[in-house]
């Protein structure tokens, strides 16, 4: 995927430019490389296939509904009534509860990390390229911004405006693009002064060309790696908010509004609090090791 | 110094303006009002009420009326809590939820601090493994998780200690809500003292050290650390924002009266004032923090030119 990259402008161009001897392999199969050599990466990688495949195609393979009442199985553990994670005090079948969490859980995840990085890349790109007083005024906001309660607002917010799904994606999002515009602004200074910057200038394009064709395409690397960790972050957002009860409202299921149900009925049937709480560890650990991985893998500082 | 003291505060302060501005419109854009009952008031005796807490003027005016009344330090009174002002609800909480940030900040900065140390010390060794994946699970394990787990089986099923409740402050009621709140941050203050250590440990002036022939334990404790413990300084800021944050689920969780329980009901139930009040509070707090840590900062570092 990303040995594609191709572009004029990419690191393998850049290379191809500077004349050096020809190398039989570039930066992202060296970065590959070292991606798969790293063991808790490639631990990660397995678990979240296993669990995004579980999410996307789960829901559809057991013989249950997430939302489906059966008074019969009230309660019911593990194994038995042919629940096979048990019922919760509905007689909802905790395992298709479960999928249809995850699925809601990674579906925010990586919506609003894309919200996040649209509105951060544009940002960071932006006053990272043009310098001066913009740059100043922009990265200021940030600054202002990151000193803020944020949480407090997110909360507000979803009181304010009653939860629905859109919203959650959109605050989150909003919340988390501040890291990312400022990675982005960074290596943004950075490749400005590169020569197929220049070149791109001399040949005559606009600011806005440049900055999408030419400087966007190139900041992938640090840009992947952050992605990796944002996810996480926005999971566990989503789900501090629906434990708060402000977030994903019932039936619908998330890990956190699972995890809070299962807290207050956790003496009665623990299993409603362990199986939840285990997915959201595993799904949060798999992301953070890949994204160590990643940037372990891209980040030449560190090799 | 004072130059760059006078020049945080004059961002300071209109980031605070910023922030009383935002959460005063974004309440009262909320749907219902502190005065939906279960039963229906009659329209007069709404209209007195409103008139009373001066909510029947233009919303523009009623935010210049607050903001005038929040120079002067009045906060006003709760529309929730019968006879009670802003003020004292928050003088009435603080304490618990100060009690339980601090003694978590103080317990995680010593036992990050010493782990982090033992790991840089032992740097690819069982020691520094095992350190870095508690790390690493600490950071991933939300403390909405293990709150109710750590009640499961150290309160409800083995019976140690006490499942919830505040008690005064009792030191059983105060392990596990403490504990709960300092683990991420321990964590978090591990990685980054590993980190500062190993770092230190290689430069210049420890192999000097060295090489005067001081000892490990001395070289460690008075020269490394105080080196390695800078960037910890700056994690001050975001450190006390995850205690608030942190605050909100186990003050819910344990049932503790402190003000991190209040801000989510006073915000369903629309009681702007106190929601204000603790808006104004946390800005004022995490800003008042974020500076002190610049400034120890530049104290600690004398690299560090404040411009």
């Amino acid at each position: 995927m990303m040995g594609s990259v191709l572009a004029p402008g990419s690191r393998r161009g850049v290379e191809a430019m500077e004349g050096a001897a020809v190398r039989g392999r570039s930066l992202w199969d060296d970065a590959r490389r070292r991606l798969f050599r790293h063991r808790a990466a490639v631990a990660g990688m397995i678990a979240l296939s296993v669990l995004v495949l579980a999410a996307v195609f789960g829901p559809g393979l057991i013989p249950f509904s997430y939302d489906e009442i059966n008074k019969a199985d009230t309660w019911v553990g593990p194994l038995q009534h042919g629940h096979l994670l048990g019922a919760d005090a509905l007689g909802r079948d905790l395992l298709a509860r479960l999928l249809t969490g995850l699925r809601v859980s990674l579906a925010i995840g990586l919506v609003a990390t894309l919200v996040s990085l649209l509105i951060g890349v544009a940002w960071g790109a932006v006053a990272g390229y043009v310098g001066g007083r913009l740059d100043e005024v922009m990265m200021r906001m940030v600054d202002v911004l990151y000193s803020l309660p944020f949480i407090f607002f997110v909360i507000l917010l979803m009181v304010a405006f009653g939860s629905n799904i859109l919203l959650i994606f959109v605050a989150i999002g909003a919340v988390e693009w501040l890291t990312m515009s400022r990675i982005v602004r960074g290596q943004t200074l950075a490749l400005k002064q590169k020569e197929f910057v220049e070149a791109a200038r001399a040949a005559g394009l606009g600011r806005g060309a440049i900055i999408a064709r030419h400087i966007v395409p190139n900041l992938l690397g640090p840009v992947v790696v952050y992605v990796t960790l944002t996810i996480p972050a926005v999971i566990l957002a989503e789900s501090f908010l629906s434990f708060l009860g402000l977030g994903v409202q019932p039936p619908m299921a998330s890990l956190g509004t699972l995890i809070a149900g299962g807290a207050q009925d956790m003496e009665l049937a623990p299993w409603l609090l362990v199986f939840p709480s285990l997915t959201m560890v595993v799904t949060l650990m798999s992301f953070n090791f890949i994204g160590d991985g990643l940037r372990d893998a891209i980040d030449p500082k560190d090799r | 110094m004072l130059r760059y003291i006078g020049r945080r505060l004059l961002i300071a302060i209109p980031t605070l303006f910023l922030v009383v501005t935002a959460a005063f419109f974004m309440m009262r854009a909320a749907p219902g009002s502190p005065f939906d009952m279960d039963r229906k008031l009659s329209p007069a005796i709404e209209r007195n009420i409103r008139e009373r807490y001066g909510m029947n003027k233009p919303l523009p005016e009623q935010y210049l009326d607050y903001v005038g009344g929040v120079l002067k330090g009045d906060l006003g009174p709760s529309l929730k809590y019968q006879d009670k002002t802003v003020l004292q609800i928050l003088k009435e909480n603080y304490p618990v939820s100060l009690k339980l940030g601090l003694s978590a900040i103080v317990i995680a900065a010593l036992v990050g601090i010493s782990l982090g140390v033992i790991a840089a010390l032992r740097q690819n060794r069982a020691a520094d493994h095992t350190v870095m994946t508690l790390a690493i699970l600490g950071v991933c394990i939300p403390t909405f998780v293990t709150a109710p787990l750590l009640v499961l089986a150290l309160a409800s099923k083995l019976g140690w200690l006490p499942t919830a409740g505040w008690n005064n402050g009792a030191l059983p009621n105060l392990v596990l809500p403490v504990t709960v709140l300092a683990l991420p941050q321990i964590a978090i203050i591990s990685r980054l003292t590993r980190a500062g250590m190993i770092e230190v440990l290689r430069s210049n002036y420890v192999r000097t050290a060295r090489a005067k022939g001081l000892s490990e334990g001395r070289i460690v404790v008075r020269h490394a650390l105080r080196a390695a413990l800078l960037p910890l300084v700056s994690y001050l800021g975001p450190a006390c924002a995850g205690l608030l944050t942190g605050s909100l689920v186990v003050e819910r969780i344990f049932n503790l009266p402190g003000l991190g329980k209040f801000f989510v009901i006073s915000a369903l139930q629309r009681d702007y004032t106190v929601v204000m009040g603790m808006v104004i509070l946390y800005a004022g707090l995490i800003l008042t923090l974020n500076l002190a840590a610049d400034l120890l900062y530049a104290v600690l570092d004398p690299r560090v030119r404040l411009g």
